[in-house]
């Protein structure tokens, strides 16, 4: 076992791992954050997407012992104090950006980190920025118009976030 | 998934890393970004005992110039080379060619002394490091030693580097002023490359005066088309005379006939593909 401390969604966590936990094992099985799901396990999908100290990872393909003094958020972090959304997910919200949902957590999250990578993408740059996610139910074409929406509303808010 | 149980630790210098490498012998694995050993490990294509984390050791990270060569560390995330200054400005095929590995999730946390060190044929980077004669530069228990990329690359998923070596660092020569271009062919986009080539040219008054071109894919390690670059020297960067350069790629090489692609279309997309790299390096 590994002594770990990891902040999550603001809140630091110290926990006791199996080193060979996967990152999105602990969110899920011991801190509980299961809005970070699990889709194919072989880091093809994107699903389980994270921001790790800032920047999208896929925390199928990370260790928790990796996470030890970093600072995990993953889609239940994102809204604001008072439940409001993020304009991420907002957006996905407005432009209907799912079918099924399975995608959305991890397409948010690397959305927002592409959003703070290039605020102003061009829609090839979206599409090229989001192709470590998969969406099965073939949904690209409004979550390219989400993103689009959420890099205005950032642009608006001045980036604040 | 999950990888089969092992011991972890992650020491924060260089000599404690050989250290433990020292102690756990073959049973020993370096964990560098794990974008590749991570699902081998998961998928119980391996069961180390022991998992060495190089993520720690701050010495190995960066990218700095030493007299005229350029020195990238070997824990240097592909985010940080595509980044970095020194990169953009002397070792643009470098730089073009990370843009095009894997996902960004996968080039924030994988490193280019791992994907290299883990030498996988359909790998992207051992092309650069062949194409612009990279020097490995390995720590062992005795010191260290540098190996050239043409004998660093052994075999499928195999390199010179000793079980009781680390790879520190990848150092090039500036290719500053010269063109590049990484083109490469794969099923779908995060896919790795069915076949592609490296090509860097010097080009002085529509006359080609230096080229480097390397293959991914065309055999068990990258491989150096010296055919191509001979043809290419002294002669016009013009459409024709590049494409008939670009036969001379399938000299030397070995392709694999798998559910991917048969071996002969494989040789068709280096000459293609070949083409196209010079021609857009030649801009």
């Amino acid at each position: 076992m590994a002594k770990i401390t990891v902040a999550v969604d603001g809140t630091t966590y110290q926990d006791e791992v199996e080193p060979r936990m996967l990152l999105v094992q602990y969110l899920r099985e011991k801190v509980g954050k299961t809005g970070t799901l699990v889709g194919c396990d072989t880091s093809n999908c994107g699903a389980c997407t994270v921001l790790f100290d800032g920047v999208s990872v896929k925390s199928c393909s990370v260790l928790a012992v990796q996470a030890d003094g970093h600072e995990v958020t993953t889609i239940e972090g994102l809204a604001g104090i008072n439940g409001e959304l993020h304009p991420v997910q907002q957006a996905f919200h407005d432009k209907h950006a799912l079918q099924c949902g399975y995608c959305t957590p991890g397409m948010i999250m690397r959305s927002v980190s592409l959003l703070k990578e290039n605020p102003h993408p061009t829609e090839a740059e979206i599409r090229e920025g989001l192709n470590g996610n998969l969406c099965r139910c073939t949904g690209y074409q409004n979550i390219v118009a989400a993103v689009q929406q959420a890099a205005d509303a950032l642009a608006t808010a001045g980036g604040a976030r | 998934m999950i990888p089969a149980s092992f011991d972890y630790t992650a020491p924060t210098t260089l000599a404690d890393a050989l250290a433990a490498l020292a102690q756990g012998g073959d049973d020993a694995k370096i964990l560098a970004g794990g974008q590749s050993l991570l699902p081998v490990l998961k998928l119980r294509m391996a069961a180390p005992g022991l998992l060495i984390d190089l993520g720690k050791i701050d010495e190995l990270r960066g990218v700095r110039m030493e007299g005229d060569t350029i020195v990238v560390g070997a824990m240097t995330t592909h985010h940080d080379v595509i980044a970095d200054p020194l990169v953009r400005e002397h070792l643009s095929l470098l730089a073009k060619t990370t843009e095009q590995v894997a996902d960004a999730q996968v080039r924030y946390r994988g490193t280019l002394g791992g994907a290299l060190a883990h030498a996988d044929p359909a790998g992207d980077l051992g092309a650069v490091a062949v194409a612009l004669d990279a020097q490995m530069r390995i720590a062992g228990p005795n010191g260290s030693r540098s190996v050239p990329a043409s004998q660093f690359f052994t075999d499928y998923f195999t390199t010179a580097l000793a079980e009781n070596e680390i790879l520190t660092g990848i150092a090039f020569d500036s290719f500053a002023g010269w063109g590049a271009h990484y083109e490469k062919f794969h099923t779908v986009s995060q896919a790795w490359s069915t076949v592609a080539v490296a090509a860097a040219v010097l080009v002085a008054g529509g006359t080609v005066t230096a080229a480097r071109v390397a293959l991914t894919n065309m055999g068990p390690t990258p491989i150096r088309a010296r055919g191509v670059e001979a043809a290419l020297i002294d002669g016009p960067a013009s459409d024709d005379a590049v494409r008939a350069a670009a036969l001379a790629a399938t000299q030397g090489t070995a392709p694999v006939d798998d559910a991917t692609a048969p071996a002969a279309y494989r040789s068709h997309l280096a000459q293609v593909l070949t083409g196209r790299a010079v021609l857009a390096a030649a801009g």
